[in-house]
């Protein structure tokens, strides 16, 4: 998971040798599952939606490009299947669940800043048709993402 | 994580904006911090939630409180303070600290006028660039010049070098390092009219690259009326004890309309200029024709050359270079730095130095190094982004409009 952008930046960070200091107001909401590179999973049967955490956003500043994938195509949990671009920053999206890509968020084409303005909401980005339910038992509920949030920042 | 590199570090931790007990964080994680240097101004950053990163060696303000979006828009609406302390002020003096160097850099430094400065390129016997630098003549036996925080001890060693060898022949040469001064850059329209406050000098009698030394605030400074993001502005040169109350004057000066701002707000505005960053957009094998710097080659050194890689560059001038800089517009993601950029036939002709989403235009800016004959405004490209291409074209810089403040 080298290629988390969290774990890139804290990564950087610890090597910098940066202080880097909690901020502790990001949303989590209670229904999603979340990985540890910071997307969100929202499951509901077969079908499932992707997006980037509160604290992901938060941390990126203002994004200016998201790269979707195609309709159609394949997802890994673990890998990367688009990319976020801030002013300054490139991040990876990292999928927390692995099937086929049903729909993508085309708004985000025009409307990048909703993955800030509403990350969990308006700023969804793929929709997947999920071939393994049974992925999502290796995600974090939402206490302990928000403790996962904590450690990570308190880290560096 | 793909192209890391200081500006998306500092993007990617610098909304963690400050809180709580953060010298129990500090001390307990990062003892080695000390290691970085700091400026007089760190405390003042950090009281106005400043995120700080190390930055040639420095630790430096890259973002306060607003988005480096809205920094970079409020420097062109409003204005900007910018703390850049650890660049590297430097006097010359002596009888013949301007034939010294002119050996070293490519302006025409004897024909400037006393109280005006220029920017200009220390070379090396390749004709490359070791740093720019905005070199300013306070009088004939009295050169002061700025340099590059993260070229300070390379430059420091070539000039001492070189003036040792001068010397030894007799030269009336010596420097010195002002360390004892921090250095401040007011941007943006609200520079002067905030500024005027501070001094009973008439500012509308001093013009872009004019060089003062004058009282403001009540301290000696050393102004020049210049900086690094196209707008109108000023870098204060001020002893280092008065630097924080001079902070807090423009700030109240200005009614909170010029903030504090960051690297990374600073970076964008460089970009949106058209404004070389040493070290991305020009290096120890870029000669400054190549980046575009031909207009800083003074006339007469042109026809006399007598500087380090004159040779070279003066050839250069003769033939016509074959690589050249340029800046790019491009759709889809921002272009980034090492992004390839095609003909539109598919082959390689170069590749982006600094890239970025700009701020004020709404767009996705660019610059870079391509052959010459495809560095014409208009020239289509494509441009690789995590293997696709995008469209892009040849734009001709600045891509803002540059506010100098100019004689009418």
């Amino acid at each position: 998971m080298a290629s988390s952008r969290l774990f890139w930046a804290s990564r950087a960070a610890s090597y910098l040798k940066i202080s880097v200091f909690h901020r502790g107001f990001s949303t989590v909401l209670k229904d999603l599952k979340y990985a540890d590179t910071h997307e969100w999973v929202k499951i509901d049967g077969a079908s499932a939606i992707v997006g980037i955490t509160d604290h992901a956003q938060d941390h990126l500043g203002d994004v200016v490009y998201v790269e979707l994938p195609e309709v159609g195509a394949a997802v890994t949990q673990g890998s990367s299947f688009g990319a976020v671009e801030s002013v300054k920053a490139t991040s990876d999206i990292i999928s927390p669940i692995s099937g086929k890509v049903v729909g993508v968020n085309e708004e985000l084409n025009n409307s990048p800043g909703l993955v800030n303005s509403s990350p969990y909401e308006d700023g969804w980005i793929i929709k997947v048709e999920v071939s393994d339910a049974n992925e999502a038992k290796t995600l974090m509920g939402a206490d302990d993402y928000s403790k996962f949030c904590e450690e990570e920042d308190a880290k560096h | 994580m793909r192209g890391g590199g200081l500006w998306q570090l500092g993007q990617s931790i610098s909304r963690r904006l400050a809180q709580a007990d953060k010298k129990a964080v500090a001390r307990r994680c990062f003892a080695s911090e000390a290691d970085l240097k700091k400026t007089v101004l760190y405390d003042f950053h950090v009281a106005h939630g400043a995120k700080m990163v190390p930055f040639a060696g420095w630790s430096m303000p890259i973002q306060y409180k607003d988005s480096i979006m809205d920094s970079t828009v409020n420097c062109r609406e409003n204005g900007s303070l910018f703390d850049v302390s650890h660049m590297c002020g430097l006097s010359l003096k002596g009888k013949d600290c301007i034939p010294f160097l002119e050996k070293l850099v490519i302006a025409d430094v004897a024909t400037l006028a006393p109280g005006t400065g220029t920017l200009s390129v220390f070379t090396n016997e390749k004709g490359g660039a070791i740093d720019d630098s905005v070199i300013t003549k306070v009088k004939d036996d009295h050169i002061y010049l700025v340099v590059n925080a993260g070229c300070r001890d390379k430059d420091l060693a070539h000039i001492e070098e070189h003036m040792k060898a001068f010397k030894a022949k007799g030269g009336d040469v010596s420097w010195h390092i002002h360390d004892e001064r921090s250095l401040l850059a007011l941007q943006g329209p609200l520079a002067a009219p905030a500024l005027q406050h501070l001094t009973k000098e008439d500012l509308s009698k001093i013009y872009f690259s004019d060089f003062r030394i004058i009282d403001i605030n009540g301290a000696s400074c050393f102004l020049t009326r210049t900086g690094y993001t196209g707008e109108d502005g000023f870098e204060i040169s001020v002893p280092s004890e008065h630097a924080v109350d001079l902070a807090k004057a423009i700030l109240e000066k200005s009614e909170g309309k010029v903030r504090l701002t960051g690297l990374g707000a600073r970076d964008s505005l460089r970009l949106e200029a058209g404004l070389c960053l040493y070290g991305n957009d020009m290096e120890q094998h870029i000669t400054p024709v190549e980046a575009g710097l031909t207009w800083a080659i003074g006339k007469r050194r042109r026809a006399e050359g007598g500087f380090l890689g004159a040779e070279k560059i003066l050839k250069q001038l003769e033939e016509g270079p074959k690589i050249r800089r340029a800046g790019f517009i491009s759709s889809g993601p921002p272009a980034r730095s090492h992004s390839e950029i095609q003909n539109d036939k598919g082959a390689n002709i170069g590749e982006v130095t600094s890239g970025g989403f700009s701020p004020c235009l709404k767009k996705n800016i660019a610059m870079g190094y391509v052959k010459s004959g495809s560095h014409k405004a208009g020239t289509k490209v494509k441009i690789l982004v995590r293997g696709k291409a995008y469209d892009g074209v040849v734009t001709k810089m600045p891509f803002v409009p540059t506010k100098y403040y100019k004689p009418s």
